[in-house]
């Protein structure tokens, strides 16, 4: 019965995207399809943490963008005269900059406890951050002078983006492991507060700092992933144009549509893997430990669970597929664009995807972030239409023109008013846990 | 027999579907200070709560002076005049002592707050001293005679205590009972619960032992403690 | 010479803005050390609240002046501010009834009621958005210096102005009248003690007859009157931008964490920790140290350890630093 239920529910949101592609184009709702995918690992990577453990993170963009990030280290154009300006000092100023933080750690711990030490450690950090700021900035200013209108950076490695996804992960679960060190084991809303403000430094790092990814003016024409072709190449090739031309299509939008279906291939590919893994975790003994932390922590602790370990791990592990998404995002946008990554999309909005879905489930998870991916991207031409609409009957004046102006501003709007009833009215989701 | 001023008969219930009480009943007279003991896990406390209309009560009722009030909420009941101290969480550690005894006067709103306050200042002449200090600050069995005061504030005719002499001393402990006999004298019942059952049942004009939600035993404190089985049994002989 | 005019560009750059500053936060930052105590769940809405009690102080600002009241050297969004306050009360209480209460008397985990403010948020921002829209405002009026630079060159002789934005100093006074009148209604006040007795212990407030849904409804009345008197003022001091108030999140939660997370004093001891520390930080020191070292000493270095950019990592590192050595904060809290 249950069954049929989610069959029923995972074919409404497949109509969905047959009408917008019968209606709109095709191309559109293939675009929409790709990004909902990537929405999906992304809510994969939540629930694990939410669902799995009860962890609330608001710093799920930070994940993403660590994703992105690897993109650009792996897989961008070499820039071997911006690396020889500056490359070297500024990776010696990031390795002197790890071993104080590690000294720092190394010291607090040998020393005795007192005002004492806590006076000469501030001391040494303060002096440290000087000794290092001096050391990146000449690195820094000397690559980004290179050829400043096209690069700048300090370039990547210029692999296929292919190796670049699990950098993504490591990145991101590097980054999870430093902040679930610190706010894990307090109370439960200094996680949410300390993943907002890393996730916000993060972002705020890659929009500044032009050696590393060229900042605000974006890094564009990053290398497809494998196997996937240029749709201009697709074009010339006869092994294309000759079937396609056999079928009477449209060489250019058939090339579009055979990228775009590759990538849903791919992404696709990856989801079930991702959900089977998650599937089998869960059920093994390890997965019925997390849950039983999740519905009981006092008790479990009292049976000699190490709940902060098992939360760490799980923190770790969510942000790493997140982090996962956000690579392959990067590189199937084959750019990275820092002033893109805003919490509300990243963040907020794959938290909507987790909770209509189900928290704890996979399959919701899944459900979640097809309707409500489809849902955010279908609303920037939903919304004015349905403005159009309700203003019909209006006379013209200004009060029309705010509304109509508004439509675009609904999403917000809308996003939220959607989580606070799910969360009132069905707070297990469409698909509830088993 | 006289209805006895305060009441619970035949109380049958507990927290979720399995009962803790069982046909469980507990009494206490104008000035008289009736004491509940038993075992660990006995439902001391429980009845205490029934009586307070903490818990639900699949059967019996809870009468105060002849009135039924087995459907009040315990808010309800402290404006009838019941006052309650519980056993831990019991004052305001942020707030000062004398904040701690207005706020237990928030229901009044008569002109004589301020005399009932020195009563309490003289009934415990140590807050008097202590009276702006955070309650937090203090010592056990000066935070125990601030939960006490506080449940006075309201001037309640029947005052309940879940172990007022938990984690405390001895000394203060004998302290404590002396200032309970106190204000029993003034005409206040009392009903409280105790670990300490020997010396709880040298000062109870009643005793009730509960044994696993029964009553076992009820007679006068002097009784009980003269009972060979009850010492055996409940007071280490 | 020089010394005295260090000391001015140093109150100029550093003392005066990071006062400004620390009092538009401390106002933040007691309202949502308020919920904390009494709902016991950190608001993330507390953001979007400010950025919606102003923006309806700005609409009856506009109004105003269309009908030429102003408040002559004042602003005149002062006129302004008590009718946003009562549109932002009445938000808060719809809110609560609408959203919260449901939760409370589900007695439902802290966590899930964080998640239902995130989901306040985005109601509220998409609200602000909708009234008046992403740009950035400009709505303040009046005397713009209360000290004329010119005027205090002539008097001092220095080389250096002292400049008080006269933003910065309504931002200062209002925050001692907010905090003395707040201070007073919580120590000296039956229902203020209520509160506080609700906040310490909620089982023994209801046993003592304190009705909590009042106390709900007062400290909801309280947050959201503090949060858009920040929010305006934040708004004066630097212009208003709906969506700029989302980034006041970090340096109130670090403000009121440092503190200690339910203690009114902390939220204020730790807003200008916070202030004065993103200033220290963020400041180009190189005015000051120009009029302390020969010029030359200094080379073209702005002497800013870090670009204004990175605030967000200042009060980040404030909160890691608490988080890491003292999670209870300055002032005990729970």
């Amino acid at each position: 019965m249950a069954a049929q239920r989610n069959l029923i529910l995972f074919a409404g949101v497949a109509l969905l995207f047959i009408l917008t592609g019968y209606f709109q184009s095709w191309n559109l709702s293939l675009n929409i399809l790709n990004l909902a995918l990537l929405s999906c690992i992304m809510a994969i990577g939540v629930n694990i943490q939410w669902g799995y453990a009860g962890l609330f993170s608001t710093g799920i963009v930070g994940s993403v963008a660590l994703g992105g990030l690897a993109v650009v280290l792996v897989s961008s154009k070499p820039v071997p005269d911006g690396w020889a300006a500056g490359g070297p000092r500024i990776f010696g100023a990031l390795v002197f900059a790890g071993l104080v933080i590690a000294l720092a750690v190394w010291l607090y711990r040998q020393l005795k406890p007192g005002s004492t030490r806590s006076l000469a450690l501030a001391a040494y950090l303060v002096v440290a951050f000087f000794i290092y700021r001096s050391i990146l900035d000449a690195g820094v200013i000397a690559t980004e002078a290179n050829n400043p209108a096209q690069a700048g950076n300090i370039g990547g490695l210029g692999l296929n983006s292919l190796f670049a996804w699990p950098v993504g992960a490591l990145l991101a679960a590097a980054g999870a492991w430093v902040i679930g060190k610190i706010a894990l084991g307090l109370r439960e809303d200094y996680l949410a507060i300390a993943t907002l403000g890393i996730a916000e430094i993060i972002v705020t790092v890659m929009r500044n700092e032009d050696w590393l990814d060229r900042g605000v003016k974006n890094l564009t024409g990053m290398p497809r992933p494998w196997p996937v072709p240029l749709e201009i190449d697709l074009q010339v090739n006869p092994a294309f144009l000759e079937p396609v031309a056999s079928l009477g299509l449209d060489p250019v939008t058939a090339s579009t549509i055979l990228v775009k279906l590759l990538y849903a291939g791919m992404f696709g590919l990856i989801l079930l893997l991702l959900v089977w893994g998650c599937e089998r975790a869960l059920n093994s003994p390890w997965g019925r430990t997390v849950r039983a932390i999740r519905d009981n922590e006092i008790s479990s602790a009292a049976m000699g669970k190490d709940v902060k370990f098992r939360h760490l791990q799980i923190f770790i592990i969510g942000s790493a597929v997140v982090g996962l998404a956000g690579a392959m995002m990067t590189s199937m946008e084959g750019q990275l664009t820092p002033s893109s990554y805003l919490p509300l999309r990243f963040t907020f909005l794959i938290w909507v995807m987790v909770i209509v879905g189900g928290s704890g489930n996979n399959w919701g998870s899944i459900l979640g972030g097809l309707l409500i991916g489809w849902l955010y991207l279908a609303v920037e031409f939903l919304g004015p239409q349905a403005m159009d609409i309700v203003t019909s009957g209006m006379p013209a004046g200004w009060l029309k023109d705010h509304l109509q102006d508004s439509a675009a501003q609904m999403r917000l709007l809308s996003l939220g008013v959607v989580l606070l009833v799910v969360l009132r009215f069905a707070p297990k989701g469409l698909i509830p846990e088993k | 027999m006289a209805e006895p001023f305060l009441i619970g008969e035949n109380m049958t219930g507990g927290y979720g579907p399995v009962d803790i009480l069982h046909s469980c009943t507990l009494a206490v007279e104008p000035g008289e200070i009736a004491v509940i003991v038993g075992p660990n896990g006995a439902g001391k406390s429980t009845g205490m709560k029934a009586v307070f209309g903490m818990l639900k009560l699949r059967q019996g009722s809870v009468r105060l002076n002849g009135e039924d009030i087995t459907q009040l909420s315990p808010q309800a009941r402290v404006r009838k005049g019941m006052g309650f101290v519980p056993q831990t969480h019991n004052i305001f550690t942020g707030m000062t002592v004398e904040e701690n005894l207005e706020m237990g006067a928030f229901i009044r709103d008569d002109a004589e707050i301020q005399e009932t306050m020195e009563q309490i200042y003289d009934l415990f002449p140590i807050l008097r001293q202590k009276r702006y200090q955070k309650a937090g600050e203090l010592s056990g069995g000066q935070r125990q005679q601030v939960a006490v005061g506080r449940a006075l504030m309201t001037k309640p005719r029947v005052l309940m205590l879940d172990e007022p002499t938990a984690g405390v001393s001895p000394i203060v402990m004998d302290e404590l009972f002396d200032r309970i006999i106190e204000i029993a004298r003034s005409g206040i019942s009392i009903l409280m619960v105790e670990q300490n059952a020997r010396q709880a049942l040298e000062i109870a004009d009643k005793g009730y032992v509960l044994v696993q939600g029964k009553n076992r035993y009820t007679d006068t404190g002097k009784a009980l403690l003269a009972d060979p089985d009850v010492r055996k049994s409940f007071l280490g002989g | 010479m020089d010394t005295l005019n260090a000391l001015v560009a140093f109150l100029n750059f550093i003392v005066i803005p990071g006062l400004a500053y620390g009092s538009q936060l401390a106002l933040g930052a007691l309202g949502l050390t308020l919920i904390f105590s009494v709902l016991r769940f950190s608001n993330f809405a507390h953001g979007d609240t400010m950025a919606f009690g102003t923006a309806f102080v700005i609409l009856f600002t506009w109004w105003f002046q269309s009908m030429g009241i102003t408040a002559g050297p004042l602003p005149t969004a002062l006129l302004a501010l008590p009718f946003g306050i009562l549109a932002t009360i009445a938000m808060m209480l719809a809110t609560d009834r609408v959203v919260y209460r449901f939760y409370r008397n589900q007695k439902a985990k802290p966590i899930i009621v964080v998640i239902v403010s995130t989901g306040v948020m985005f109601v509220m921002n998409g609200l602000v958005r909708m009234i008046i829209g992403t740009q950035e405002i400009n709505f303040g009026d009046g005397a713009r210096m209360w000290l004329s630079p010119q005027d205090f060159k002539t008097w001092t002789g220095l080389a250096e102005p002292l400049a008080i934005k006269g933003t910065a100093a309504i931002s200062v006074m209002a925050a001692l009248i907010c905090c003395a009148l707040l201070f007073w209604f919580l120590q000296k006040t039956r229902t203020g003690k209520s509160m506080r007795a609700y906040s310490d212990n909620e089982d023994l407030a209801l046993l003592s007859g304190i009705n909590p849904e009042r106390v709900v409804m007062i400290t909801w009345i309280i947050a959201g009157a503090l949060a858009c008197i920040a929010g305006t003022l934040y708004g004066l001091d630097k212009s208003y931008r709906g969506i700029v108030y989302f980034s006041l999140l970090m340096p109130m939660f670090a403000a009121a964490i440092v503190g200690g997370l339910g203690s009114p004093v902390g939220a204020i001891v730790g807003s200008f920790i916070v202030a004065f520390s993103e200033l220290i930080v963020t400041s180009a020191w190189k005015k000051i140290l120009g009029y302390l070292a020969p010029p030359d000493w200094l080379g073209d270095g702005l002497y800013q350890a870090l670009s204004t950019d990175y605030k967000v990592a200042v009060s980040f590192g404030i909160l890691i630093i608490v988080l890491l050595f003292r999670p209870q904060g300055i002032f005990g809290g729970k």
